[in-house]
């Protein structure tokens, strides 16, 4: 064995569109240990329930993450809604997994158009980008927005989808589906792809559980543990949900899980349409959170369990708001599973447990 | 300096932005909005960089890399801002690790407004860098013909 050598990777990296810096500890090309370093992006949200009311801080919660911006919306008005006992109507509930499992879909392709990006299939990069678009179409056409929706408020939502624009949604996502599964192809069975993530940065189940790892991430290690199967709001309506799972951990698995979820949340988004009740979509919220009293609440979020917590002080803007992001858990994770790996691939790994650095910070 | 405003290469850094700008830069690099049409191409280097676009606005651990891309890139070079965290710190302008925009830290020559920018308004950025970075190059000229 050679000496060992530090090389340092990000916060500025061609692979990386988010700031992540990692010390790799590297010795013949092999990593020893990985030592990730964060605080580039941090920027103090938290702080900010203390001068903006519950209302205002609904628009702060989106910007955690732009690319969970639909999720992080949802949770929060979700986490309020239990603090002051509001009930949201049915359709309101609907409307909401709509938007977030077509945000699903849309970060799974992004997910999966960096990835192909991070082993130099860039022709794969842009035709998962291109489905992606269409996506961003549905989000422009129903809400006014491309990336932030800013769609969902206290108490509902703030814009319907009617049955004309639902048709057309359906026939987009039917339209997706065929394009996709080509595209998918290429990804589980190409064996270039193959060569770069079968048997890579592997992690076992054990481990995923002591590591407490959440989202795609577990699920490859086969973990069953997905959110949604707790049936909040709307997905407790689903005739049938079963969290798709890998027994081999490895970034092939992942990859594996993450495609096979998009096809699942576009099923998911074609039986909710079907089945969308009529109705009001949101209803008046007045007053304020009283004092000492504390709710939390779990969203899947596109990478994995997302858990909010908040304390009202009976006032408008709220005492504590404490948000624990799938990627802040997966981190630890991701570290176990660098270790050994070859210095290329290094790449792979960091991609496939698809990191969200701004949300890990806020 | 024709072959750089013809061809602008861009370096994209993700200052503290959510994602949600920077998917954009990303977004306007792809089919659909397609900047490469432009001749833009994005690089990982800022030593082979003209265009320096910023998304998210400056903090105390951040500004230390942003002012070394800027000072690894190669003169003329251009710098956007884009979102409007890079331009003012946005709704994010009084969180106590924000110092401020971009502008804070390097000279900004173009601002891009939005949140999150749309690629349009990137691309219509683009395109007025490379005018300042046009105007930078024949300045540049200018003196070392004065040199002489």
């Amino acid at each position: 064995m050679g000496k060992a050598t530090v090389i340092p990777f990000g916060p500025q990296h061609p692979v990386l569109p988010e700031p992540l810096h990692l010390d790799l500890v590297v010795q013949d090309e092999k990593v020893v240990e990985a030592i990730p370093q964060i605080g580039f992006v941090h920027r103090g949200l938290e702080k900010l329930v203390e001068t903006r009311d519950y209302n205002q801080f609904l628009y702060v919660c989106e910007r955690i993450c732009g690319i969970c911006a639909a999720g992080h919306s949802i949770g929060y008005a979700e986490t309020i809604e239990r603090l002051m006992g509001v009930e949201v109507p049915k359709r309101a509930e609907y409307l909401r997994v709509i938007w977030h499992e077509l945000s699903r879909v849309h970060s799974h392709l992004l997910w999966l158009g960096l990835a192909a990006d991070a082993f130099g299939f860039e022709s794969l990069f842009m035709h998962a980008w291109r489905l992606r678009e269409r996506v961003l179409d549905i989000f422009e056409k129903t809400t006014g927005g491309r990336v932030i929706l800013s769609v969902v408020k206290v108490g509902g939502v703030h814009r319907d989808i009617d049955d004309s624009q639902m048709k057309e949604i359906i026939y987009v996502l039917d339209g997706i589906m065929d394009d996709y599964r080509k595209i998918m192809n290429t990804l589980l069975t190409d064996y270039s792809v193959k060569n770069r993530t079968v048997g890579v940065g592997t992690l076992s189940h054990e481990e995923a559980l002591a590591l407490s790892m959440v989202g795609p991430f577990a699920r490859a290690s086969n973990v069953n543990y997905d959110v949604r199967s707790l049936g909040n709001g709307a997905y407790g309506d689903l005739s049938d949900f079963q969290p798709i799972l890998d027994a081999q951990g490895d970034c092939y698995a992942r990859v594996k899980v993450r495609c096979l979820e998009v096809l699942q949340s576009i099923e998911i988004i074609k039986e909710l349409a079907a089945k969308m009740p009529a109705g009001d979509i949101s209803v008046t919220v007045k007053g304020s959170p009283a004092e000492g009293a504390e709710v939390c609440n779990v969203l899947e979020q596109p990478r994995g369990e997302c858990y909010y917590y908040a304390r009202g002080n009976g006032s408008k803007n709220l005492e504590r708001m404490r948000i624990r992001t799938p990627t802040s858990q997966n981190i630890a994770g991701m570290v176990s599973a660098l270790k050994g790996c070859d210095l290329a691939d290094v790449n792979m790994v960091i991609l496939t447990i698809d990191p969200c650095i701004s949300c890990t910070e806020r | 300096m024709a072959f750089a405003s013809k061809s602008p290469w861009v370096i994209h850094y993700d200052a503290s932005s959510c994602n949600g700008c920077d998917i954009e830069v990303l977004a306007t690099l792809c089919p659909g909005f397609d900047g490469e049409r432009f001749g833009v191409i994005n690089t990982g280097n800022p030593k082979h960089a003209d265009i320096f676009l910023v998304t998210g606005s400056v903090n105390e651990r951040n500004i230390s890399v942003i002012k070394e891309i800027y000072d690894q890139m190669l003169e003329p070079k251009v710098v956007v801002a884009c979102g409007i965290c890079a331009c003012s710190g946005g709704i994010f302008h009084d969180c106590y690790n924000v110092i401020g925009g971009v502008d804070k830290a390097i000279p900004v020559d173009v601002y891009a407004p939005g949140c999150a920018v749309r690629p349009e308004a990137i691309i219509d950025a683009i395109v007025e860098g490379v005018a300042v970075l046009d105007q930078k190059s024949k300045a540049l000229k200018e003196q070392k013909k004065g040199a002489k």
